[in-house]
């Protein structure tokens, strides 16, 4: 029986241990963390934990009972700290080596700082569940909580702490919020719903100090030496992937864990979730989505090509994510970084509070984001992209409906 | 097996639909879960598990006899 260990205890390690299980495998998995906490729910942390809807407590992946059943050698707050694939043998930072015929690596990334702003009171960044409550502390109405990066988590919270009375400035350094993942049209649709709460944004800026006064964040100072208060500074420039440990190892890599269209790394290893850098045959793009459901259906995929090799099957999903900021839920199907284009199919101003916006690569439809669309209408757009359209026929299909 | 949703906890991701159409819609105008079939025969477990385990929002439970 093959001895499994996964390392990484969030959505994608959890779901590969849990599909593993349901699979039949009845060999030892063990599952290590570096957090201490239970597997939680990592969406909710820039929504409703801020805003009081979500307790701490109401973040668990799955129950206690449904963990036990799945019979794992937890290993909760201690970090891998080498991996030795020869040997096949993972070293956890408490010294304890771990053999393994099967090795999964489901670490995930961590919040990017700013370079030198470690110390500095009231500098947050956003990733785990303390981040989240500390962050939550600070929110109090007339508040002043500068966001220097306006990504989906940096316009999550903005909108969350709008709602709570903070004084939110929303900083980008493009000169369209969220234009790089999603598009100019929709960035500037996604900017007009914040700027209409009451959200001040500063496109096309870029941040030279974290201003202090007394190891206490005061401001934030721009290229133009003007500085912007603030008792609160959210740090949301993106991720880092949680690599480090795979340095030694001889596996490939480079901004992830690269592997191929089977999301396998190496002999025995296998990468799921926002670590993992692998090749999707459905789009030939060699990808890294750091999407909760993506983990997850990376994690079925892996269990499967993991426990019956000879039967192994490319994971080539098409990835989806959405985003709620106000009362409004973003939605996407595809893979709409490095578009070509971005075709606006549906009246863009936020008042409506209706977007549709369909993205293509080269000759095909790669992708759909929309705001207020039925599921159905997703769900139709979805089964184009999966089936590799070309964006003609799309275009004739659009003017014929 | 029973199958019960949490729906007030659903996201509206849509994941159980593509899964399992079957035993999973999607009500049209906010896209939260409706439950089809709270007993769906046994060819559509295997859907019907994967829908749970891919459930971003984890609100589907399973009771398995």
């Amino acid at each position: 029986m093959k001895r499994v260990v996964v390392v990484g205890a969030s959505t994608g390690g959890l779901a590969t241990a849990e599909a593993l299980r349901r699979a039949g495998h009845e060999g030892p998995i063990t599952l290590v963390g570096a957090e201490p906490a239970m597997p939680y729910d990592r969406p909710p942390l820039s929504k409703q934990v801020l805003t009081g809807q979500r307790g701490p407590n109401e973040l668990a992946l799955r129950s206690s009972a449904e963990i036990d059943a799945l019979d794992l050698d937890l290993r909760l707050g201690v970090p891998a700290a080498g991996l030795d694939i020869g040997r096949r043998e993972v070293l956890l930072e408490d010294g304890i080596r771990l053999d393994y015929d099967e090795l999964v690596v489901a670490t995930g990334v961590r919040a990017r700082r700013l370079p030198g702003t470690g110390g500095i009171a009231g500098v947050h960044t956003l990733r785990t569940v303390s981040d989240a409550l500390a962050l939550k502390e600070r929110l109090r109405p007339g508040r002043r909580l500068v966001v220097v990066g306006a990504g989906f988590v940096g316009a999550e919270v903005a909108a969350a702490a709008n709602g709570l009375g903070v004084h939110v400035t929303l900083l980008e350094s493009a000169p369209v919020p969220l234009a790089a993942a999603v598009g100019d049209a929709t960035g500037r649709f996604l900017a007009a719903m914040h700027r209409d709460h009451g959200v001040g944004i500063r496109a096309d800026v870029r941040v030279t100090e974290i201003v202090q006064d007394g190891g206490q964040v005061s401001g934030v100072r721009l290229e133009d030496g003007s500085v912007l208060p603030a008792d609160d500074v959210l740090v949301a420039i993106g991720s880092v992937a949680n690599t480090e440990w795979l340095a030694d190892s001889g596996l490939a890599v480079q901004e992830g864990l690269v592997c191929d269209e089977y999301s396998a790394a190496g002999p025995g290893v296998y990468g799921v979730g926002d670590v993992a850098r692998w090749h999707n045959p459905l789009f030939d793009v060699t990808m890294r989505i750091e999407h909760r459901t993506n983990a997850a259906e990376q994690g079925l995929a892996v269990a499967r090509n993991l426990l019956c090799p000879e039967t192994r099957r490319p994971f080539a999903p098409v990835p989806y994510f959405w985003s709620d900021q106000y009362d409004v839920k973003v939605q996407a199907y595809g893979y709409l970084r490095d578009h070509d284009e971005a075709l606006v199919l549906d009246n863009t101003t936020s008042a409506s509070g209706r977007l549709l916006v369909i993205y293509r690569k080269a000759d095909r439809l790669v992708g759909v984001l929309a705001v207020g669309a039925s599921p159905k209408v997703l769900r139709a757009w979805r089964a184009l992209i999966a089936g590799s359209t070309a964006w003609t026929a799309v275009l004739n299909r659009t003017i014929a409906a | 097996m029973r199958v019960s949703v949490d729906a007030d906890k659903c996201v509206a991701a849509g994941q159980c639909v593509l899964l399992a159409p079957e035993v999973f819609d999607q009500r049209e105008e906010d896209g939260v879960v409706v439950l089809l079939d709270e007993s769906p025969s046994p060819e559509l477990h295997d859907p019907v598990r994967e829908s749970a385990l891919v459930c971003p929002a984890a609100v589907i439970h399973l009771a398995e006899s």
